[in-house]
Parts: C-alpha cells; sequence; structure tokens
C-alpha cells in the first residue's frame, strides 16, 4: 500500500495544501485554468521548488535521489513530449503489448514516427512510457484531454486495473465532470491556492 | 630577407580606404560612416597601445608582469563572451563561467605549448607567451560564447522535453544530454572549418603576418600548424569546460531545470 502524503506543501501560488491519498485510491482535483492544479502536480513530482513536505509511504522526497522519486511519483504532462524520431526509442524499458492493445494501439506503434501520430496517439502513449516504469503514484495531468470517448474509456479501464493491481495512489486532474463520477473515490477543487473538498463521488 | 618598415605615411595611404568606405557610405545613406570611422580609430589607439605596452614587457620579462598580462586577457575576454550571450547566468555565473573555462583550456595549452614545444628561454618569454596566448584565446572565446549561448537558447526552448525526460526518472545529464552535444558541436565548428580551409581557400592571418615581417614560409607554416592544433586544442577543452559547467548550473540540487538562473541582458 503506498501512500502519497502531502504537509504543509506550499509552491509557487499554491498551498499550503494538506492531502492523503491512500494506495489503491484515486482522488480527483478540479480547478479552474490558471488555479495551480498543474503547479501543484509539478512540485510533486519535484520539479519545482516546494516547500514542506511530500512523502511516499513515509520516505520522504528529500531524502530520495531526485530521480528514483520521479520514478515512483510519476508525473505525465497534459501535453506529451518527445526528443527522438522513433516512437520506441523512448522506451527504455520496452512496451506491454497488452496495454498496446488494450488502448487500442497496434504493437507496430513502436516503429511509428512521433511526428506522424496524432495528439492522441501520442497522449495514449506517453502515459504508457510512464506506466512501463512502474510507479507506486500517479500524477496525471488531464490524461484524456485530446481523445474521443471510445478510447477515454479505455484509458480509464487501463489506469483503474493498474490502481487496482499495484496498489498505486492516483492524483488526477480532470475537467470533465462525468470522468470526475467515473474515476475519483474523493474528489476536491483548487481554488485561491487551497484544496476544498468536493462531494463524494 | 628583410622586412620593409612601414612608416606612418603608408599606414596613412592604408586609411585614405576607411575614409573613401565612410563617404560612400554616406553616399549611399547606409549610416554606418560614423560606427565604421569610430572603429577604426578604436583599433589604431588600441593596437597601438599594446604595441606599446609589448614593448616594456618585453623589455622587462618577469613572469609576475606577463602573468598580469595573461590574467588581464582572460578577464577581458570572459567578460566579453559573457556580452555576447542572448540570455545569461544570473550572479557571478554569468562573468566566471566562461572566465575559467578559458582560464583551464586556454591557459593549460599555452603553457603546454611553450614548455614542451616551443621550449622558449625562460618559458614565459612574452615574446612567445603573449602572441600565443592572445590567438588561443581569441578563437576560445568564439567557441564558448557560440557553445553556451546554443546551451541556453536550447535548454529555454526545449524545456518541456527537458522536464518530461526527468519527469521520466532519467538524471539531468541525461535529460540534457542532447542539448549539451548540440552545444559543443557549434562550438567546434568554425575552428574545424578553419582547419580544412587553411591554406587553400584562406591564408590565416598569423602566417601572414609572419611573411609580410620576412620570415621564410616554410617556417611560417610550422607556426602556423602548431597554431593550428593549439587552438583546435584549447577551443575544444574549453567549449567542453564551458558546456559541461553551464550545463550542471541550469539545474539545482533536487535536478530541477532552473531557467530562472537565467535572465535577458536589460530586464
Amino acid at each position: 500500500m503506498a501512500a502519497l502524503r502531502l504537509r504543509q506543501f506550499v509552491t509557487r501560488h499554491v498551498g499550503p495544501i494538506e492531502l492523503a491519498v491512500a494506495g489503491g485510491e484515486c482522488v480527483c482535483i478540479e480547478g479552474a485554468s490558471g488555479s495551480g492544479k498543474t503547479l501543484l502536480l509539478r512540485a510533486i513530482a519535484d520539479l519545482d521548488p516546494c516547500r514542506g513536505e511530500a512523502s511516499l509511504d513515509g520516505t520522504s522526497c528529500a531524502s530520495v535521489p531526485p530521480p528514483l522519486w520521479r520514478r515512483s511519483v510519476a508525473l505525465v504532462a497534459a501535453e506529451s513530449q518527445w526528443w527522438s524520431e522513433r516512437v520506441g526509442d523512448h522506451f527504455e524499458h520496452g512496451l506491454d503489448p497488452v496495454w498496446l492493445e488494450q488502448l487500442a494501439l497496434p504493437v507496430a506503434s513502436l516503429d511509428w514516427e512521433v511526428g506522424r501520430c496524432s495528439t492522441g496517439e501520442r497522449q495514449r502513449l506517453a502515459l504508457l512510457r510512464s506506466l512501463m516504469l512502474g510507479p507506486a503514484a500517479l500524477l496525471l495531468d488531464e490524461p484524456t484531454a485530446s481523445l474521443d470517448q471510445d478510447t477515454t474509456r479505455r484509458v480509464e479501464a487501463l489506469l483503474d486495473d493498474y490502481r487496482r493491481q499495484r496498489q498505486a495512489a492516483v492524483l488526477w486532474v480532470s475537467h470533465d465532470a462525468g470522468q470526475i463520477g467515473r474515476v475519483a473515490q474523493r474528489r476536491f477543487i483548487l481554488r485561491d491556492g487551497r484544496l476544498e473538498e468536493g462531494g463524494s463521488a | 630577407m628583410k622586412a620593409i618598415v612601414l612608416a606612418p605615411v603608408d599606414l596613412a595611404l592604408a586609411a585614405l580606404l576607411i575614409v573613401a568606405l565612410a563617404g560612400l557610405s554616406r553616399r549611399m545613406r547606409l549610416g554606418i560612416e560614423g560606427q565604421l570611422l569610430s572603429s577604426a580609430a578604436r583599433s589604431t589607439i588600441q593596437l597601438l597601445l599594446i604595441g606599446l605596452v609589448l614593448k616594456v614587457l618585453f623589455d622587462n620579462a618577469h613572469l609576475a608582469w606577463v602573468a598580469l598580462m595573461a590574467g588581464v586577457m582572460i578577464g577581458v575576454a570572459g567578460r566579453e563572451v559573457m556580452v555576447r550571450q542572448k540570455l545569461r547566468f544570473l550572479g557571478w555565473w554569468g562573468f566566471g563561467l566562461g572566465s575559467l573555462a578559458m582560464f583551464v583550456s586556454s591557459f593549460t595549452v599555452t603553457v603546454l605549448a611553450l614548455v614542451l614545444v616551443i621550449g622558449s628561454h625562460p618559458w614565459y618569454a612574452p615574446q612567445y607567451a603573449i602572441p600565443l596566448l592572445g590567438m588561443i584565446l581569441g578563437n576560445t572565446m568564439n567557441g564558448i560564447s557560440l557553445a553556451l549561448d546554443r546551451l541556453t537558447q536550447e535548454a529555454l526552448q526545449k524545456r518541456q522535453i527537458i522536464e518530461t525526460r526527468l519527469a521520466l526518472g532519467q538524471p539531468c545529464r541525461q535529460a540534457i544530454s542532447d542539448s549539451r552535444r548540440e552545444a559543443i558541436r557549434v562550438g567546434l565548428i568554425p575552428i574545424i572549418n578553419a582547419m580544412a580551409a587553411a591554406g587553400i581557400v584562406s591564408l590565416p592571418g598569423m602566417m601572414t603576418g609572419q611573411i609580410l615581417a620576412g620570415t621564410p614560409p616554410v617556417e611560417a607554416v610550422k607556426y602556423q600548424i602548431l597554431v593550428m592544433f593549439l587552438i583546435a586544442g584549447g577551443t575544444g577543452f574549453g567549449t567542453v569546460v564551458a558546456v559541461s559547467l553551464a550545463a550542471r548550473r541550469l539545474f539545482d540540487e533536487r535536478q530541477r531545470l532552473r531557467i530562472d538562473r537565467l535572465r535577458q541582458p536589460g530586464s
């Protein structure tokens, strides 16, 4: 059971925040554009300077080498980024073909050129790229923003499986009330830099 | 063969070229006559002054004086590297980065050449030390400023890619490796091109000067080859040092990309 815990957590424009996401739990955060949802996720992944404490399973972020922390607390950014031409070059640890199939992607997609993939394909591939690290906590920044309804459901199902099987803590930023209703056990609204607990789903 | 000594009149004749060019610029409304004349005047005064300084230095060949001169040259070159950056590191890093890299590379290469290759007596003999250092420094300065400029621009443009790589658990060294490689390459291209074209397309300035001053061509060529290699070594190692230091400085102790450590001059 990996629990992600924030204590007196402060970053630019956001905080102080107290939050605990249990292992196997999915917590959704919504909030107006510019309310700092992305900044919060970035700070938890230790990509931005922050004060207070973030810990995973009782191990605080500051006591772990940054690459190790980021592999166990994986941030999946809203816009996927690629640095090599071929999709497969970005998967150091290979890719589980079952997952590809679950997201309606062919096995051959590893040989695709990144430049020829659609935004939606890239978004799904980027999600799998992070999942292949086997993170204990997931920070998802609108992971289905550029997907149609069918693929959105597939992504939700895959993430649901992953969360249950690995007992992963999931922090999910979403704008879609329907989606939040489907995936979240608890939901918060980020307003004026504070988290307010929304109605239980 | 004896060098033909130039009289002031000879230089004045050459200066007429500049004046004529300034006249043409005025006539064609190019608007560069002011800059042209002032920079011609500057170079005359600066070169005359350095001639005097070198004359004094040659007559008083003390290690301390040579070291002082070398220190001033490195300081000025370090400032020049900083001034040429579109994005500068905040604080002392802006100046220190280039200066340190040039100190490490140019200085070492010059001293190595003086002691091991030329073997002048004393090894710091200013007739050899200062011109050699000057030439290596000038080229290293170019390489470093090109490379640093490319590195910081890349970091800014590829910020999201670099941060994605960090988020995937890559160490910062690996996350910025593409930009670092590109920056070092850019810094080394000028000297590689210069070596490839030397003698065919261009007669390098140093060699030309020596030949004009009466040195037999083959001797001048040997010195030119030596200088080319020294320049390539100095530029290459200096660029690697500067880019590596800068690439490290772009990240903090938690390996976060810190673009806020750069600023645009004037902002």
